[in-house]
């Protein structure tokens, strides 16, 4: 098993990114360093548009991710509704 | 007990770095200057490449124009990133207001038909034209002398990709976003007799060398060319016809070419004003490109806006260059 | 009619990928002319997937508001003499390195970048590179400003622009860049694109940031992880590039084997004095280089490589050596900038006791065994008043350019050292690693401008010592450089906590 993984900045919006991950991606495991947070799973990892708007209560762009993130590992796939993280084994 | 840091022992050892008091002396320097001023590696390369194995990979040579000191360009504009950025930001903000406001209301609906076959004709192709230009400049960044220069291009470069994308769009406002129109429009690009000697030229600039040269040909006499052709007369023409809601569409072309000849404008003078050599040399390239594009752009130009078009944006053209000292 | 709705990837597509056209006037060829000479066959450039499909309205809209949170951390910083914060004045020369070292490398990756955003045939891996020159212009800049504060109190930064194309140890790290610029736009982006962003900037950006944070140095950590957003763009174009060549054409899966060799290579070896930065330079520790290394290096790079095995790519030679030297590439550099401590552009000290015992700690299996009795045998010499400084000039490896001070890992008392011959001349080596990158091209290398032959061949002033630093570096000698004992910055630093 290879895994994929993703750093957000440790500030507010990221902590409701956190959550929607959390909600979505249920064996994660969260690592928390100076300034940052590093979620790791198991080959996939999915942020969804819809579930950070939910716990944003508004509207949300896949692309503001970048505005929190510091960076990821695995193959990106991002369109208007998700952020996927895959390793193919 | 409290403990007061008493200003004094704050005082600063030094204002700036070294490079930037030797050049302006030692006082606080500007953003623009500490992000642009000396920052290029200018000596002691390790390796020629393998793509250009006569010169160094970061070398003055690679044009013919010659300069005491490279950073004598300094931008008008004095951009850098968070500047730069900053300040597209704002315009694309504008910008997408207009465009969803075009959308939002339908405002194709109520173009001419005429119109709307025009804008493909005309307007949309017109994106072929901005990606060369971004190759253009691109090719002056990467092999250009001097960061006030080749972090302009880079910036110029980027904004012709944006002007390329936004052309598009119009393109897809026009077709409800089946992307026929910009099909369509790229087939006139590839075949209709009157763009071709554009097209041509737009090939050859591909595979001119010489960066300044380039320049030249590009953002001095294209640019002053197209722009007034396209986005000043053309527009003007629109509104004639009832089509003055494009207006909105193609603001943000305009402020931008506004923005950047003011660059052009310096850097052009900048250079004249060196010496007579750097002079007769650009008078040369200016001679050779004024006739190639007016050439170029001979047909399209009858065809979008009849016979007197192109000499107006000529002696445009023209005013600017006696600015900058070339008559 | 209502217009249709358009995703993300369908918008992309259009406004972009057409852009280009078949020519039928000039000659292509003379257009984009260095995309066959390295010998990679690309059948369809329209093959290319973008990763991120960011269009310049949305690149303009997102990088700005980067940029004014950016520099309003950097206006509050200044305002508030923030530099007072850090947790110890030695660490400001962690970042004294990173101004003079690691920020000419940024430039170096704008000017690369821009280079294959022109050269490349296919316009979405163009317009991806060009993104990325912009971006990396960025960090050069934003870099520049968050030092410029540090600057104004601290020694070793001012000269910076002069030193990066001078000072021995900065060729390390500039030949590292030119040696991916001189090769064709494939290469480059297999070195920079790929090993170096995917892998090994992390280990800079990421941990070594952290710890900037941890040493309440604000101003680097919001550069660092704000430049690092970027880099997942980065690292992902990376990815990509390699998938596309090996999808390509299966001749492209040995020439890009053959660049991840040495390009990981030269990475991790440029990247000990990121290793020295982690263990010896951040007073207050998050992680050691080793555990870094495993986390960044090991975990996420053998997760890549995994990946990677379904299109016949293997881990990097040498990853066995790599592994092995975790244990020990910090040690040996620190000691060797403390001894030569009168030619480094930063202060050097002896790890206090209470970070020697964390470096115990850390380095269970290397570090009471080969590294602390030097430093106690430093710290002898030091209280006698005889604090040690090396007076001659190293040997330095011809491809790499580091001293000849990294030693054989299976006896880490034995300096490891290779020859070569190549037209009648002898040339020295680190490693294997290093001489076997020069025998593959060997006609580029013995060009290299090695710092200790320019100094001996009178290149660099003189005649002594002292003249180079002083005259040919611009070092302010007793300021930039030397113990950090004694030195102007621990003086003012003491002053301003109002300490004797």
């Amino acid at each position: 098993m290879s895994k994929v993984y993703l750093v957000l900045q440790d500030n507010d919006v990221s902590r409701y990114i956190l959550e929607a991950v959390e909600e979505d991606n249920p064996e994660i495991t969260i690592i928390h360093n100076p300034a940052m947070i590093r979620i790791e799973a198991e080959n996939y990892m999915v942020v969804n548009r819809e579930t950070v708007e939910e716990k944003l209560g508004r509207d949300w762009d896949v692309q503001e991710l970048h505005l929190n993130l510091v960076t990821l590992g695995g193959n990106v796939d991002e369109d208007d509704e998700r952020l996927t993280l895959t390793w193919n084994e | 007990m409290s403990i007061e840091i008493k200003t004094s022992t704050l005082e600063p050892v030094r204002n700036t770095f070294a490079n930037l008091q030797r050049r302006f002396g030692d006082k606080p320097a500007t953003r623009y200057q500490e992000a642009t001023y000396d920052i290029q590696p200018l000596v002691n390369f390790h390796y020629r490449p393998l793509w250009d194995q006569d010169r160094e990979l970061t070398d003055a040579s690679r044009t013919a124009l010659q300069m005491n000191d490279w950073y004598a360009f300094k931008d008008p504009r004095q951009f850098y990133y968070g500047t730069y950025v900053q300040q597209r930001a704002k315009m694309q903000e504008n910008a997408e207001n207009n465009y969803g406001f075009f959308e939002k209301r339908d405002l194709t609906r109520l173009l001419p038909e005429t119109v709307k076959g025009q804008l493909i004709r005309f307007l949309v192709p017109l994106r072929h034209v901005e990606h060369t230009a971004n190759l253009n400049n691109m090719y002056c960044s990467s092999y250009g002398f001097g960061t006030a220069l080749t972090q302009a291009f880079l910036y110029n470069g980027m904004d012709r990709l944006g002007v390329a994308q936004y052309l598009s769009r119009i393109g897809l406002l026009l077709d409800g976003n089946t992307g026929e129109a910009l099909e369509e429009a790229k087939q006139l690009w590839m075949e209709a007799p009157y763009w071709q000697p554009l097209r041509k030229l737009c090939e050859e600039m591909l595979t001119t060398e010489d960066w300044f040269e380039l320049f030249i040909a590009q953002d001095v006499v294209m640019d002053s060319l197209v722009y007034d052709l396209f986005f000043e007369q053309y527009d003007a023409a629109l509104t004639e016809q009832g089509a003055q809601d494009i207006g909105m569409l193609t603001e943000f072309m305009r402020d931008w070419a506004k923005d950047t000849n003011r660059w052009v404008d310096a850097v052009l003078k900048i250079a004249v004003a060196e010496s007579d050599a750097n002079k007769t040399l650009i008078t040369g390239w200016i001679e050779s490109w004024r006739g190639q594009v007016a050439e170029a752009l001979s047909a399209v130009s009858r065809e979008m806006l009849g016979e007197e078009a192109l000499n107006m944006a000529l002696q445009n053209l023209d005013k600017r260059l006696a600015k900058a000292g070339i008559k | 009619m209502a217009a249709k709705k358009l995703n993300m990837k369908e918008k992309y597509r259009l406004l972009t990928r057409d852009l280009d056209w078949e020519f039928s006037y000039a000659d292509r060829k003379k257009a984009f002319p260095f995309e066959e000479f390295e010998g990679i066959k690309i059948t369809d450039w329209s093959k290319w997937e973008d990763p991120f499909r960011l269009t310049m309205d949305s690149y303009w809209k997102y990088q700005a508001e980067k940029e004014k949170k950016l520099y309003a951390i950097f206006d509050a910083f200044s305002q508030n003499n923030a530099h007072l914060n850090v947790s110890d004045p030695r660490y400001i020369n962690a970042i004294k390195i990173f101004l003079t070292g690691i920020t000419p490398l940024e430039y170096q990756a704008y000017q690369g970048f821009a280079h294959t955003g022109r050269q490349f045939g296919g316009v979405g891996a163009r317009v991806a590179c060009q993104m990325q020159s912009l971006d990396e212009l960025r960090h050069v800049q934003t870099q520049v400003h968050a030092m410029s504060h540090y600057n104004k109190f601290f020694d070793g930064f001012k000269e910076w622009t002069h030193m990066q194309d001078r000072v021995w140890y900065l060729s390390v790290a500039k030949s590292f860049f030119n040696d991916a610029r001189s090769g064709g736009p494939f290469e480059f982006l297999v070195a920079i694109g790929f090993s170096f962003e995917y892998v090994l900037t992390n280990l800079v950006f990421v941990p070594f940031m952290s710890g900037a944070a941890y040493n309440g140095d604000m101003a680097t950590v919001t550069f660092g992880f704000s430049a690092q957003s970027d880099e997942a763009r980065h690292m992902t174009l990376g990815l990509e590039v390699i998938k596309f060549l090996l999808e390509q054409h299966e001749d492209n899966v040995p020439i890009v084997q053959k660049w991840i060799d040495k390009w990981f290579w030269r990475g991790s070896r440029l990247l000990s004095v990121v290793a020295m930065m982690m263990d010896y330079m951040l007073p207050n520790k998050v992680m050691s280089w080793k555990e870094g290394w495993e986390v960044y290096f090991e975990e996420a790079g053998g997760a890549l490589f995994k990946d990677l095995a379904r299109y016949g790519i293997r881990m990097p030679k040498y990853a066995e050596q790599i592994r092995k030297e975790k244990e020990h590439i910090s040690h040996q550099t620190w000691w060797t900038f403390y001894t030569y401590g009168q030619a480094a552009g930063f202060h050097t000290w002896i790890p206090t006791d209470e970070e020697l015992d964390w470096l115990s700690e850390k380095y269970p299996n290397t570090f009471d065994k080969y590294y602390r009795p030097r430093w106690e045998y430093a710290k002898k010499l030091e209280a006698e008043g005889k604090r040690f400084y090396n007076g001659t000039l190293p040997q330095l490896c011809t491809t790499c350019q580091i001293p000849l001070l990294f030693t054989e890992m299976d006896d880490p008392t034995l300096t490891a050292h290779r020859c070569s011959h190549y037209k009648g001349d002898q040339y020295h080596f680190c490693s294997d690693g290093c001489k076997d990158v020069f025998e593959e091209e060997p006609e580029k290398y013995v060009q290299s401008w090695l710092p200790v032959h320019q100094i001996y061949q009178g290149n660099c002033g003189g005649p002594g010592l002292p003249e180079i630093l002083q005259d040919y570096y611009r070092f302010e000698m007793g300021a930039d450089n030397m113990d950090m004992k004694g030195s102007p910055d621990e003086a003012r630093w003491k002053q301003w906590k109002g300490v004797a």
